[in-house]
């Protein structure tokens, strides 16, 4: 069926196609829009789920460990502070191997305070053994979060996905999206059957103590599944292109132009669709540019990025986000990534949207060009 | 490079994930003592509230009314040497 809806709205639609029992919600901006379209949901008995409105995000995400562990299939949303209160339970829910999927409208982190778009949120976020998609538009969104679920209860994968949109940008932009059949999206996705699940008549112990001798063992099994967890998202992406014709890269990766590009912008989220303009712009100046869209930030995906940067002479990676003392969290990653390549292309980081800024076609084509000079990146102010 | 000495026996599951009850009896937990509570049994009047304040359940009624420590998983804490009303559990020092 054919809408027009915000990103949020269009993940509010997924969840109601995928079934959720449980929400444990705390609205904060730009979220806000996600729980308010799953309550009327609820209020209209368009969906047979439980909305807990509980008293933080802190709260938020403990109540979602309960419902997982009842087995039933759980989401959340929040953004900025709210991640932050959640950081405490965020490796709980991991660890404990639960696949809850929540949506992350992505906001900058006070102070000052600000309410707008950055990555600052999530980013901080990445090493807490969650898996991290970032969407570039409401339709994206919308399938993401149904491929969320598939990728999350997967038995080899068994972890927790951010399902992250720009705050704004892309939670409150209305585009036209098309929002799927219930009985499609069921033969897509299964109900949710865990192997363990509380139940009185067998008693089982979660989270129990776990002492030096094995702990290790654990984290290790935990990188085995997001090792894992990268051919579930590919599969995610390629079985729903099958059955709703619409793909993402290959899940991981989603590249524009880039066949024979020489140089390339390197980015997350909605500064993509920017990029895009801009290759077109500088391809008809026949610069051989081309865009790397980083759709999957945990597992990263190193091999995707070291095949498309081998034949490139520049990359300019775009962080919506800065590790205070170093540089953008996007940008370590990548160049970590290309250090084994015997050949690197020249690599230019620059940080721009922090709080909202608009990042424009002005500063994207700016940034790869000092590139292309063998400049160093910056801030694009 | 593989760990020998992994989790004293038990199951590795997903999530660290107990699917048996009862697993806590397998820690013994005797050796963190540093004090070891001693019942006086000629004066104890088996009042039961050392075996009902223990923390831990380390404290056996017998058949004949008495009251035992289990040692195996008693930590010291002094607990039942507070509690009792007769002051007949002293707390000696492990070993001595």
């Amino acid at each position: 069926m054919r809408k027009v809806e915000s990103a949020a709205a269009a993940i509010a639609e997924a969840v109601k196609l995928c079934d959720v029992k449980v929400m444990p919600m705390y609205p904060i901006t730009p979220s806000t829009l996600i729980p308010e379209r799953l309550s009327e949901f609820v209020n209209n008995g368009e969906m047979d789920a439980e909305m807990i409105h509980v008293e933080s995000e802190h709260s938020a995400a403990s109540a979602m460990i309960g419902s997982i562990l009842c087995g039933a299939r759980s989401f959340t949303a929040t953004a900025s502070q709210g991640l932050a209160l959640m950081f405490e339970i965020l490796p709980i829910i991991s660890g404990l191997r639960l696949p809850a999927v929540m949506a992350v409208a992505n906001r900058s982190l006070s102070a000052p305070l600000n309410i707008w778009n950055d990555h600052s949120d999530s980013v901080s976020a990445r090493d807490q053994g969650w898996i991290q998609l970032y969407a570039e538009s409401a339709q994206e969104a919308l399938d993401t979060t149904i491929q969320a679920y598939k990728i999350a209860e997967s038995g080899n994968v068994l972890l927790p996905v951010m399902v992250c949109i720009d705050g704004f940008t892309l939670s409150h932009v209305y585009e036209n999206i098309d929002v799927p059949e219930r009985g499609e999206v069921d033969k897509f996705l299964p109900a949710f059957a865990p192997e363990y699940a509380l139940d009185p008549e067998k008693p089982l112990t979660f989270g129990p103590i776990v002492f030096p001798d094995s702990f290790m063992e654990f984290k290790k099994a935990q990188e085995e599944a997001m090792e894992n967890s990268a051919k579930a998202i590919a599969k995610a992406n390629n079985d729903f292109g099958k059955m709703f014709g619409r793909k993402y890269g290959n899940g991981l990766v989603e590249t524009y132009r880039m066949d024979d590009a020489e140089h390339a912008i390197l980015g997350i989220g909605t500064l993509c669709t920017t990029s895009r303009s801009v290759v077109d712009k500088l391809r008809a100046n026949k610069i051989k540019a081309g865009m790397i869209r980083v759709r999957c930030l945990r597992p990263f995906p190193k091999e995707d990025l070291q095949k498309l940067a081998k034949k490139l002479k520049t990359i300019a990676v775009i962080d919506r986000h800065i590790s205070l003392g170093f540089e953008g969290a996007l940008a370590t990653d990548v160049k970590s990534a290309l250090s084994e390549l015997r050949k690197k292309p020249f690599i230019a980081c620059h940080i721009a949207g922090l709080g909202g800024r608009d990042i424009t076609e002005k500063h994207l084509e700016f940034a790869l060009k000092q590139g292309m000079r063998k400049k160093a990146g910056g801030w694009l102010l | 490079m593989q760990n020998k000495k992994i989790n004293k026996g038990y199951k590795l599951l997903i999530g660290a994930v107990i699917d048996e009850p009862g697993s806590s009896e397998k820690n013994k937990t005797g050796s963190w003592r540093t004090f070891i509570p001693i019942i006086d049994q000629e004066k104890c009047i088996k009042c039961g509230i050392c075996w009902m304040d223990c923390p831990d359940m380390a404290i056996k009624k017998n058949a004949d009314g008495t009251f035992a420590i289990d040692y195996a998983f008693c930590k010291g804490c002094g607990i039942c040497a507070k509690q009792c009303p007769t002051k007949v559990i002293s707390m000696k020092l492990e070993g001595k």
